[in-house]
């Protein structure tokens, strides 16, 4: 196995050693279960909420996850003083900050992939108590495999939100880094009104501005496609691996510069 | 080993002891300090600030805001079914407001401004506003609003312009206007054929208490479990009005025959013109008052009875 394959198998070992994951995890299957409640109170609207809930669930401990294990993947080692054991060995500045990502990739991956299952089992319950004719008016069926589409954006979105608190990590403190994170995320989902500013603002500098943040901070709002499954309205394939490349580029370029920066950095 | 269950034991008597010492505190601080329940008039925030505020999950707020619509619905309604509760008292003897329901509308507002196909909310949203008779804001002009905007975002929702055409029916008693909403849903395209004819119906017949089954009837073939439990109970109203109507004239007709109103179901029974106290379609005996007049019980599901769309006049 290559060292940067090493570097992750080790970094997704870590993380999964860290009994904070398993806590939100546990409390992620635990709302998702718990949304079987909450759907007898909607006048038939079970299954909408139960999905809603499922996929906001896995979003939101997974963005906890993608944060307070980002954050500390490369500012933990610096501060525990073990990045000297891990520079002494032949291993590339580089390869550390890429493994320490997929690692983390991995651990998300796993996660998600529970949160999942354990949505899906609820809907399976559900789903399996409605007759033909509610069957047939559902706006999607229960077990609809269109939840992974939006799953597998919300894995991409997660991925995005790691390379930003792994970039941060190079440089910064894991509080400083978390603070970022967090208010990057948020942007994301603002930018589309960066792109109208236009309509709001007179100032031809204050427009160029806008403009130029549209496209220098991540756009986060397309990976949010939950409405559109959850009403089983279609989500093209095209859409998916255009979606999809914006945020394999944008990770690329987050981990260029981040490996660049780890790589210039005096440990001294 | 001894010393180790000895310290269990211990422990286990700690906790039981703090556990109801506990449950002491808090029975005491609540008998000191009610607990306040959440102030059913707030409306947490406006559309405009939750829609800027939710920046993701909207989906899932949206949901929250319609669970909160429901029981703001449900607890409102059941408050104005109380005797009296349709009546505002003079405002010295008024022991607490008029049932309100100021904040339906906004509640679903902002459910559908989150989650612009939230289909349920849009379609339930519109019976609940345009509901009158004590049940509720009646509201028609909201309920129409609320299905327009879902028209806006769904242009090919024929199912937005069945309700608006019931909200004209049976609020506005307006049959031309229904008649329209009717026929404007049969174009769209995968509008089923009973639409057009319902149309027709509601501009020939408006009113009248067939095409008052007959709305309910394509109702109650919904899909939405609840909506087709309102069907049903729409189309048990429409029973017991009949049932009452038949009744009402017998008593009426016995009362002259014999000289003095009949006031109990006694009187009938023991004149064996009824063979015992007539149930309504729910299951509960109707009730006859000392002014000889039918009705439902307020114990029953179906009250109360609706008042009937004034048949339609002229051409």
């Amino acid at each position: 196995m290559s060292t940067l394959g090493w570097i992750a198998i080790n970094g997704f070992r870590e993380s999964v050693r860290d009994k904070v994951l398993y806590s939100i995890v546990a409390f992620a299957v635990l709302l998702i279960g718990a949304s079987y409640l909450l759907g007898q109170l909607t006048a038939g609207q079970d299954l909408k909420i139960m999905k809603d809930l499922g996929l906001s669930s896995i979003s939101i401990f997974g963005l906890f996850i993608a944060v307070f294990i980002g954050i500390g993947l490369v500012s933990k080692e610096v501060e525990r003083r073990s990045i000297y054991g891990l520079l002494a060995k032949p291993v590339r500045r580089h390869e550390i900050v890429l493994g320490k990502f997929a690692g983390l990739v991995l651990t998300l991956a796993v996660n998600v992939a529970v949160m999942t299952l354990a949505l899906y089992a609820v809907l399976a319950y559900v789903g399996a108590a409605d007759d033909e004719l509610v069957r047939k008016a559902r706006e999607a069926p229960a077990l609809d495999p269109a939840l992974i589409k939006a799953v597998v954006l919300i894995l991409v979105q997660l991925m995005i939100v790691t390379a930003i608190a792994l970039f941060f990590s190079t440089f910064s403190t894991p509080i400083v880094s978390a603070g970022l994170t967090f208010g990057l995320y948020v942007a994301g989902y603002f930018s589309q009104d960066l792109r109208n500013l236009d309509q709001v603002v007179g100032s031809k500098a204050a427009q160029n501005l806008a403009r130029g943040l549209y496209y220098v901070l991540p756009n986060l709002a397309p990976f949010d496609v939950a409405s559109q499954v959850v009403h089983g309205l279609p989500v093209t394939w095209q859409y998916m691996s255009l979606t999809i490349t914006y945020g394999l580029v944008y990770i690329a370029i987050l981990l260029v510069v981040g490996a660049t920066i780890f790589s210039r950095r005096d440990f001294k | 080993m001894e010393r180790s269950r000895l310290s269990v034991a211990w422990a286990i008597i700690a906790v039981l002891a703090l556990g109801g010492a506990a449950v002491g505190l808090q029975m005491l601080r609540d008998s000191r300090y009610p607990l306040t329940t959440s102030d059913e008039e707030t409306l947490y925030l406006t559309r405009r600030v939750t829609s800027r505020l939710v920046f993701a999950h909207r989906s899932l707020v949206a949901d929250l805001y319609w669970i909160r619509a429901l029981q703001y619905f449900g607890s409102h309604a059941l408050k104005a079914k109380r005797p009296g509760a349709a009546f505002e008292p003079p405002p010295a003897l008024a022991a607490e407001r008029p049932v309100s329901f100021d904040l339906l509308y906004p509640f679903l507002d902002i459910a559908t401004t989150l989650d612009p196909r939230f289909n349920i909310a849009y379609r339930f949203g519109a019976i609940f506003l345009s509901e009158g008779n004590t049940q509720g804001p009646g509201r028609p002009d909201q309920a129409i609003a609320l299905l327009e905007k879902g028209l806006q975002a769904s242009p090919n929702k024929w199912e937005y312009w069945q309700d608006i055409g019931f909200v004209h029916y049976w609020a506005d008693q307006d049959y031309p206007k229904a008649a329209a909403a009717f026929a404007r849903g049969a174009d769209i395209p995968g509008a089923p054929w009973w639409m057009r004819s319902l149309a027709a119906t509601t501009l020939a017949k408006g009113g009248d208490r067939n095409t008052s089954r007959l709305l309910w009837q394509q109702m109650a073939e919904a899909s939405n479990e609840s909506a087709r439990y309102m069907a049903r109970l729409k189309l048990q109203q429409l029973d017991a009005l009949e049932i009452i109507e038949k009744l009402q004239k017998g008593i009426d007709a016995f009362g002259i025959r014999r000289g003095a109103p009949v006031t109990s179901w006694n009187e009938l029974i023991v004149a064996r013109l009824i063979p015992g106290v007539p149930l309504d379609p729910a299951g509960v005996p109707l009730e006859l008052d000392s002014s000889s007049r039918v009705t439902v019980s307020m114990q029953s599901p179906l009250f109360p009875l609706p008042f009937e769309p004034a048949p339609r006049t002229g051409p």
